[in-house]
């Protein structure tokens, strides 16, 4: 089960967060988590949002390059070694994680979302399944 | 099947290598006691040299007439080079004059008729008769695109749609709703259409274009293919030199292979751009035209500083007409980075190969601290985006490595957002030089 995740080409130079941001939100777009990697002239925003069609739609619209990648969205513990747990879950298989960063989603159950992009995600997805782990759909993200 | 004839000017377009010199060395003695009489300018040249016209005999004494260069049209401007009373004359025509000094050229109405006929050839050569719309997209006004294609369109009896360029959604609607089968502009302009229409959602094969005449500017093979694509039609390459009189110099026929020039009108030499030395045919040098039968503007051994090669040799098209190889760039487009000779072109043909599509770019030239910077910003696409950020490195990487062995010199390349390289709707602004080399 995977969560489709949009990378968002931009240049480092100001004001290109705020324009992609605004758009988002004049487009009715929520945010769900987000990233960025960045080198010295360019960077790649990672967005996780509740609608992701419509914001790839809103972006491609504005010239941006825009790409739709599948990543997981994982529920952890909040607490010491939750996410220790996970990575153990991935190492035994000997799943390498690509990348991931933490989803803005507050869950008052004490658990936390954790998006994650390895390198086999169909194993992934087997073993954090099999070891317990909730993942996240992307319907189920837009009620989160 | 019947196999549609070719030819506007079956005579000319296919005469024997004896009857064309023939022919030349006809006109070139008339076309030396014109400028004699009418030149002073080139009169002097001639006589510091000892000449009279009666030394130039036949083509064979082409090589003892001194060279014109830009630097002698720029010194006569704007009458130094007339050849006719201004009476005489009914247009003048003007480069774009981004490498200095602007040059007006001037027509009577034989030169305006010559030059449409040589365009005519070029049209027909694209397969071109009188049941095609012909949409001309180049400038119209002082550049000689516009008028030169839609003089040449008039020949031959297309319906021109005279749409100058810019206004990218109106030539779309207008190739849709009046059915335009030629589409004549700048490549990068053609290239921008086709990327518009793909934008739009029209599919090419709902247009009835079939053929393209693409000139002005240098453009390369992958371009071609690029354009070919985009717009489901075959595009044809054009040269000329407003110097000479536009467009139709020389046009490419179905063959793809070269442009053939219209040497009854236009002797083609190679020379060595050092020395002045005229070469054989085959090998790489400076191009240098002598205009045969201009009235106004009679230039003689025209230095183009377009580097290319000449050869010979009946086409499968039939012609006979010398071929000149797509121009390596003109030496105005060339830049010397540290030290080393830089054609655009061959960074284009660079791009389009990493790339799976032409990717728009710019090539930024600027000295820092007594050293040449050389920038070259690429245009990201969603065809070559991924969401890690190792690709787009990798890819940097992969095309600077591929330059430095093209170009023997390593490039820093950006990549840059989709469409924030101005794009432009006649030639394209593809070198930014902020060296201040002189003074």
């Amino acid at each position: 089960m995977t969560v489709k995740q949009l990378s968002v080409f931009v240049e480092n130079r100001p004001g290109r967060l705020s324009t992609i941001t605004r758009l988002l939100g004049d487009n009715g777009v929520n945010i769900r988590a987000m990233s960025i990697a960045d080198t010295k002239d360019f960077g790649i925003l990672r967005l996780i949002v509740d609608d992701s069609e419509k914001a790839q739609k809103v972006l491609k619209g504005e010239n941006f390059a825009v790409t739709i990648t599948n990543v997981m969205a994982i529920k952890i513990l909040d607490q010491p070694g939750g996410l220790a747990d996970a990575m153990d879950c991935l190492y035994k298989d000997n799943i390498s994680v690509e990348y991931m960063y933490a989803a803005f989603i507050n869950a008052t159950d004490g658990t936390a979302y954790l998006i994650l992009r390895v390198d086999k995600t169909d194993d992934a997805v087997t073993a954090l399944t099999e070891g317990g782990f909730k993942l996240v759909s992307d319907e189920e993200l837009k009620s989160l | 099947m019947e196999t549609q004839k070719r030819f506007r000017d079956e005579k000319h377009e296919c005469m024997s290598r004896e009857e064309m010199k023939a022919l030349q060395s006809e006109k070139l003695v008339k076309q030396v006691q014109h400028v004699w009489d009418n030149v002073p300018y080139y009169r002097r040249k001639m006589e510091v040299r000892g000449l009279k016209p009666t030394d130039i005999q036949s083509i064979d004494d082409l090589h003892k007439l001194p060279f014109l260069s830009k630097a002698d049209l720029r010194d006569a401007y704007p009458y130094g080079l007339l050849g006719k009373p201004l009476d005489e004359c009914v247009r003048i025509q003007s480069t774009s004059g981004t490498t200095g000094k602007r040059v007006v050229a001037f027509y009577t109405q034989h030169d305006v008729d010559l030059w449409e006929e040589c365009v005519a050839r070029a049209i027909v050569a694209a397969g071109g008769t009188d049941k095609d719309v012909c949409q001309v997209a180049y400038g119209y006004g002082l550049f000689t695109g516009g008028s030169g294609l839609h003089g040449g369109s008039h020949k031959v009896g297309c319906l021109t749609l005279p749409m100058s360029s810019g206004n990218t959604e109106r030539q779309i609607q207008f190739m849709q709703d009046l059915g335009a089968t030629i589409l004549c502009c700048t490549p990068s302009y053609a290239a921008y259409i086709g990327e518009t229409i793909k934008e739009m959602g029209i599919s090419p094969d709902s247009l009835s274009l079939k053929a393209g005449i693409f000139g002005a500017e240098p453009w390369t093979e992958e371009m071609r293919r690029e354009i070919e694509k985009s717009l489901g039609i075959k595009a044809y390459d054009i040269y000329g030199l407003t110097e000479l009189s536009g467009p139709g110099v020389a046009f490419e026929c179905e063959e793809q292979t070269g442009m053939h020039i219209n040497e009854d009108h236009f002797i083609a030499e190679i020379i060595n751009p050092d020395t002045g030395e005229v070469l054989p045919d085959g090998t790489k040098g400076e191009l240098v035209f002598t205009s045969l039968d201009k009235e106004a503007f009679p230039l003689l051994r025209y230095r183009t500083r377009d580097i290319c090669v000449l050869t010979r040799g009946k086409c499968s098209c039939g012609r006979t007409l010398v071929k000149m190889a797509k121009p390596m760039g003109r030496s105005d487009d060339m830049l010397i980075i540290r030290g080393v000779n830089v054609f655009p072109s061959q960074i284009e043909s660079v791009l389009v190969k990493m790339a799976k599509t032409m990717p728009n770019y710019q090539i930024v030239v600027d000295r820092v601290n007594n050293t040449d910077t050389f920038d070259i910003l690429v245009e990201v696409d969603d065809s070559m985006f991924s969401d890690t950020v190792k690709t787009y490195e990798d890819m940097q990487k992969t095309i600077a490595n591929e330059l430095k062995s093209v170009l023997g010199i390593r490039a820093k390349i950006k990549l840059v957002e989709p469409k924030s390289i101005p794009r432009s709707e006649g030639k394209a602004v593809r070198v930014i030089d902020k060296r201040k080399l002189h003074g």
